[in-house]
C-alpha cells in the first residue's frame, strides 16, 4: 500500500504526468505514491518522467481499463 | 572547479529543441527542460483515442527528448493563462487560429519566470531564423526577445551566429564559435546534426506541435465561439474538438458523434456533462449533444445519430436520449439518408 494516492483518471496525457509531477514535488524522498489513470499513454509517460527525474517505478499494472502506477520518490539532487 | 552555468531549454518534443539543448550540453552547461501544456498540444495519446491509430507508438515527444538528452524535464500546465494568448493575440493569427508569435513571446516569458525562480542563468530555444513564417522571421525574433522580457538572456544555439551576441556569449559562459548559423526552411542541416549526435526516431521535422495550426481544428474552434457568441473555452471544450465527427444541424445545437470504439469510450466520460444519444437497436456511436433541443430538434438529432449506426439502412432505429436532468426517453426514428445531411452541417 502506497503512502499516498493520486486520482488522474479521465485526463489525457500529459495531464496525468503533470498531476504526478506536482504531487511528487510535495512529497519527501522515499515516500510512495500510487497513481491511477485511464489514459493508457500514462503507462509509458509516467515511467519516462520518473526515469528522467530520478524517481523509481515500483510497479505498473493495467486492470479494468485503468492503469495503476506505484512510484517511490527519489532523493533530491 | 567552477559550478556550471545553468540553462532552461524550451523542449517542444521536436528536433530543433533537442539539438539546441544538446549543443549546450556539449559545452558543459547544466540544462533542464521545460515543456508547456496549453491544451492544444498535439500528443500521440489524443490520436490513440482512435482505435485505428492505436498501433502507433505511444510516447510524449518532450519526455522522449529529455530522456535522449539525459536531462530533467518540467512540464508546466499553462492552460488557463494561455487562454488570453489564443483569444486576444496582440500580433494576430497565422494561417489558421495559431497565434504563433504571441505564443512564443508568452512561453519565453514563462521560461524566464521559471529561470528566475529556480536560479538558472539563461534560456535556450530551438528557433531558427526564417524557418517558420510567423514566429521565426528575422524581423520578429527581436520582438520575442523584447516582449518576453528575456532580453539578452535568450540564446538560440542553432542560429546564434546570425544574431547579435547574447549575455551568455559575451560573458564566455558559452563559446559562440561552437554555436551555429542555421537559417531558412531547409531541414537538412538539422537532420545531419541529428545523425552526428546519434539521434534516431525523433519526431517528424515537418510535424506541427499545435492543433491551432490545423485548418479543420481551427474551424471547429471558431464555430464554438460563434455558437456561444463569445470567445472563451474550457479544457474539455478544446479536447472535444479533437474527437469525433462534429455536426451542427441547427445554429443552437451541435452533435459530437464518435467514429469508433476508442472515441466511444472517450465520449462516455462526458455523459454527465452533455445530453447523449445512444443507439439501442443496433450497434452505433455515442453522440453528445451540445445545446438545448426542442422536440423537433430531438427528432432531427436522433435521425442524424441513427445515420451513423449499423441501422442506417433500417426502416427504424431505436435511440435513447438521456438529458442532463430528467428521465431518459426512447425514440424510434428513421435514419436520416446521407443526402439529407447537409455538407454545411459538418463543422
Amino acid at each position: 500500500m502506497s503512502d499516498y494516492q493520486l486520482d488522474a483518471r479521465r485526463t489525457l496525457c500529459p495531464m496525468p504526468v503533470i498531476k504526478t509531477q506536482n504531487r511528487v514535488n510535495e512529497l519527501q524522498p522515499g515516500d510512495t505514491l500510487e497513481v491511477t489513470c485511464t489514459d493508457p499513454g500514462a503507462l509509458s509517460d509516467i515511467p519516462a518522467w520518473c526515469r528522467i527525474n530520478g524517481h523509481h517505478i515500483i510497479s505498473t499494472q493495467e486492470k479494468d481499463g485503468e492503469v495503476i502506477i506505484n512510484i517511490r520518490v527519489g532523493a533530491d539532487d | 572547479m567552477s559550478t556550471p552555468r545553468k540553462a532552461v531549454a524550451l523542449i517542444s518534443g521536436g528536433l530543433d529543441s533537442l539539438l539546441a539543448a544538446r549543443l549546450m550540453l556539449e559545452q558543459g552547461i547544466h540544462v533542464e527542460g521545460i515543456n508547456f501544456f496549453t491544451g492544444f498540444c498535439v500528443e500521440g495519446h489524443t490520436h490513440a483515442i482512435r482505435k485505428r491509430d492505436s498501433q502507433k507508438v505511444k510516447r510524449n515527444n518532450a519526455l522522449w527528448s529529455a530522456e535522449q538528452l539525459g536531462i530533467k524535464l518540467h512540464i508546466v500546465d499553462i492552460i488557463d493563462e494561455y487562454k488570453d494568448v489564443v483569444i486576444n493575440p496582440k500580433h494576430g493569427y497565422g494561417a489558421n487560429m495559431n497565434p504563433c508569435l504571441d505564443c512564443k513571446i508568452f512561453m519565453v516569458g514563462k521560461a524566464k519566470e521559471w529561470m528566475e525562480a529556480h536560479g538558472f542563468d539563461f534560456i535556450i530555444t530551438g528557433e531558427v531564423i526564417g524557418q517558420r513564417p510567423m514566429s521565426q522571421r528575422k524581423d520578429l525574433l527581436p520582438v520575442v526577445v523584447r516582449e518576453s522580457g528575456a532580453d539578452d538572456l535568450l540564446l538560440r544555439p542553432l542560429c546564434a551566429k546570425n544574431l547579435a551576441p547574447t549575455l551568455p556569449e559575451r560573458e564566455g559562459w558559452v563559446d559562440r564559435e561552437k554555436l551555429l548559423a542555421f537559417h531558412g526552411r531547409n531541414r537538412k542541416p538539422q537532420m545531419a546534426l541529428a545523425q552526428e549526435f546519434g539521434f534516431e526516431d525523433y519526431a517528424s521535422p515537418a510535424g506541427g506541435c499545435c492543433f491551432l495550426t490545423d485548418k479543420i481544428y481551427s474551424r471547429k474552434l471558431v464555430d464554438l465561439w460563434q455558437a456561444r457568441d463569445k470567445k472563451e473555452y474550457e479544457l474539455d471544450d478544446i479536447m472535444l474538438l479533437k474527437v469525433g465527427r462534429h455536426l451542427r444541424p441547427q445554429p443552437h445545437y451541435k452533435l459530437i458523434v464518435s467514429r469508433e470504439d476508442g472515441e466511444n469510450k472517450f465520449l462516455h466520460g462526458y455523459r454527465n456533462q452533455f445530453p447523449t444519444l445512444e443507439i439501442k437497436s443496433h450497434n452505433g456511436p455515442l453522440t453528445l449533444v451540445d445545446g438545448v433541443l426542442s422536440d423537433a430538434d430531438l427528432q432531427q438529432a436522433a435521425r442524424v445519430a441513427a445515420r451513423f449506426s449499423q441501422g442506417r439502412e433500417a426502416e427504424s432505429v431505436t435511440v435513447k436520449f438521456t438529458p442532463l436532468i430528467g428521465e431518459a426517453t426512447l425514440l424510434d426514428v428513421s435514419p436520416m439518408p446521407a443526402a439529407e445531411i447537409k455538407q454545411e452541417w459538418h463543422v
